[in-house]
């Protein structure tokens, strides 16, 4: 088995654990008090409407946006690390269909790996950071996984019109 | 339909395949795999028609009569109808949950299945491994589902119920089942003076196979290109919006501003419409692009005539694409789009019932002679 196939195979199986494992301790933990603070913050901001008292509205809804902001990239992050690792994994499986050399599948599995890896770990430290740091490293990872797969693209087209 | 008629060589293009023997690991992961996404698209597509417009109306109407109670100065009401809220959100949540793990524990079982040969572990413990998979790959979405209906009834636990602790022991029997896989897979890369791995599964290059890799990951590149596009142009926009509706709704309720508020209730559900359409597209194209690419791998256990299993072809990657670019044009023709996504999604599933079909026919083929002619 070629190295780069080796890249997507152990990598995408490790990330779908990691992701999963992530899922459960997420679902067990966290998401029922996540949804329970989205849920009371919402209601309590408007009860203080209600009672005339904008002050507390306004202070009620913003702890709704933070919980919100933070809930829905949590939930994001697990989707994402499974998404990217069955696509790591089917195109590992099928990976000797790309027409290149060795040397560039290898780079193109990393690429893929690291861009798996990164783009959800940025999305996750948004909730710890709203600087710009965890945006760029989910712009990168984002980048990092588009790009080699349009290349991955280019080199089954590239076998097929060899075949041919 | 496919006309069945007795298999030849050319039809598969395989000899017998021992990997796919009677209850072996590969069996139970492709059909068993192939059911979970079949009975997800179907819970699926019966959820969309029937549950998840009429369950926004009730959001949006819990939420209109929330804010009107706040306009009214009614602090019992307010919280009586957000309680309303959570609990149509959790009926929705819930559902969502469970046609997107069903669909993709089925995606996980055909990995599993195309990667049997790799692992290094004995038939009967891959055929173990394959039972604990599906089983908890049954148990739950069958779990989340039931977690609306069931609440907190006999729980021993404050927040969390019975339906959802036996959700959470199904992700922990696919987990475990995942990770055992895992190790077998190691142990194969680890022998190195062990049997090259040669699987004619993977060799095949049938133009039904070319088509679904091609257009799968091609629709995945558009699915990724959407999302990168989504995140950056609406993404941020989105969760500003959803924010300042809310606060405006919230503050022209103090203010006594029916009109205001009503502007903002409208504005807010547009917003969700907006949301939505745009995480089912992107969604949708990667997922429907990931099921194409797996379902290429699976081609020569296809046993229908090679222009059958053509248009089978054609017809999942016509649907692949209609629904998410149709989903997408909702917000502009409404109903009529929506129509067509239904459409779509309907055509991918009566493709990967017939490709299901021919995958059975193989296994009676096999099963019945074990020599195919």
């Amino acid at each position: 088995m070629s190295a780069a196939r080796r890249v997507l195979l152990i990598g995408g199986i490790a990330l779908a654990l990691w992701g999963m494992g992530y899922g459960l301790w997420y679902a067990v933990f966290a998401e029922h008090q996540a949804l329970d603070g989205i849920g009371s913050s919402l209601a309590t901001g408007f009860s203080a409407a209600a009672e005339r008292n904008p002050t507390s509205a306004e202070a009620s809804l913003a702890r709704y946006r933070e919980a919100k902001y933070v809930y829905d990239r949590q939930v994001d992050v697990h989707g994402h690390w499974i998404g990217l690792a069955m696509l790591l994994i089917v195109l590992g499986i099928g990976f000797d269909r790309v027409a290149f050399s060795d040397r560039l599948k290898l780079l193109l599995a990393l690429g893929l790996f690291l861009g798996a890896v990164l783009f959800p770990l940025g999305v996750l430290l948004q909730t710890m950071s709203h600087g710009s740091v965890p945006r760029a490293i989910a712009i990168a990872g984002s980048a990092l996984v588009i790009a080699s797969l349009a290349v991955v693209a280019i080199g089954f087209s590239r076998a097929l019109a060899l075949a041919n | 339909m496919a006309v069945f008629r007795p298999l030849s060589r050319s039809d598969t293009s395989l000899p017998v395949d021992e990997a796919f023997a009677p209850l072996s690991a590969r069996r139970l992961l492709l059909l068993g795999g192939i059911g979970l996404i079949l009975a997800g698209m179907l819970f699926g597509d019966i959820f969309a028609v029937f549950v998840l417009h009429q369950n926004a109306a009730h959001v949006g109407a819990s939420l209109a009569d929330a804010a009107h109670a706040a306009l009214a100065g009614n602090t019992s009401a307010v919280i009586a109808n957000f309680q309303n809220v959570g609990g149509f959100l959790e009926n929705r949540g819930t559902k969502v949950d469970t046609h997107v793990h069903m669909i993709d524990f089925g995606y996980l079982a055909l990995m599993l299945a195309i990667l049997q040969p790799w692992i290094a572990l004995s038939d009967a413990a891959k055929r173990l491994l394959a039972w604990v998979f599906l089983a908890g790959a049954g148990v739950l979405p069958v779990g989340v589902f039931l977690i609306h209906y069931v609440g907190l009834a006999y729980s021993p636990l404050q927040a969390i119920g019975w339906a959802s602790i036996f959700a959470d022991l199904g992700g922990l029997l696919v987990l475990l089942a995942t990770l055992a896989y895992f190790g077998g897979l190691w142990r194969n890369f680890r022998i190195v003076a062990g049997p090259r791995v040669k699987d004619r599964l993977l060799s095949d290059r049938s133009i039904p196979g070319r088509m679904l890799l091609g257009g799968g990951v091609l629709l995945v590149l558009l699915g990724f290109l959407h999302g990168s596009y989504y995140a950056a142009v609406d993404l941020y926009n989105h969760e500003a919006r959803d924010y300042g509706i809310l606060s405006q709704m919230s503050s022209s309720a103090a203010q006594r501003d029916t009109a205001a508020v009503d502007k903002a209730l409208a504005d807010y559900g547009q917003l969700q419409g907006e949301k939505a359409v745009n995480i089912a597209a992107h969604a949708h194209a990667i997922e429907f692009g990931l099921l194409a690419i797996m379902m290429a791998f699976f081609q020569p256990y296809v046993s229908l005539r090679e222009t059958w299993k053509r248009r089978w072809a054609a017809v999942l990657l016509a649907g692949s694409l209609l629904l998410p670019v149709c989903v997408l044009l909702e917000l502009n023709y409404g109903l009529t789009a929506g129509g067509l996504a239904d459409l779509g999604g309907l055509l991918v599933i009566i493709a990967l019932l017939a490709m299901w079909a021919g995958i059975l026919r193989y296994t009676g083929s096999l099963d019945a002679g074990g020599e195919i002619q």
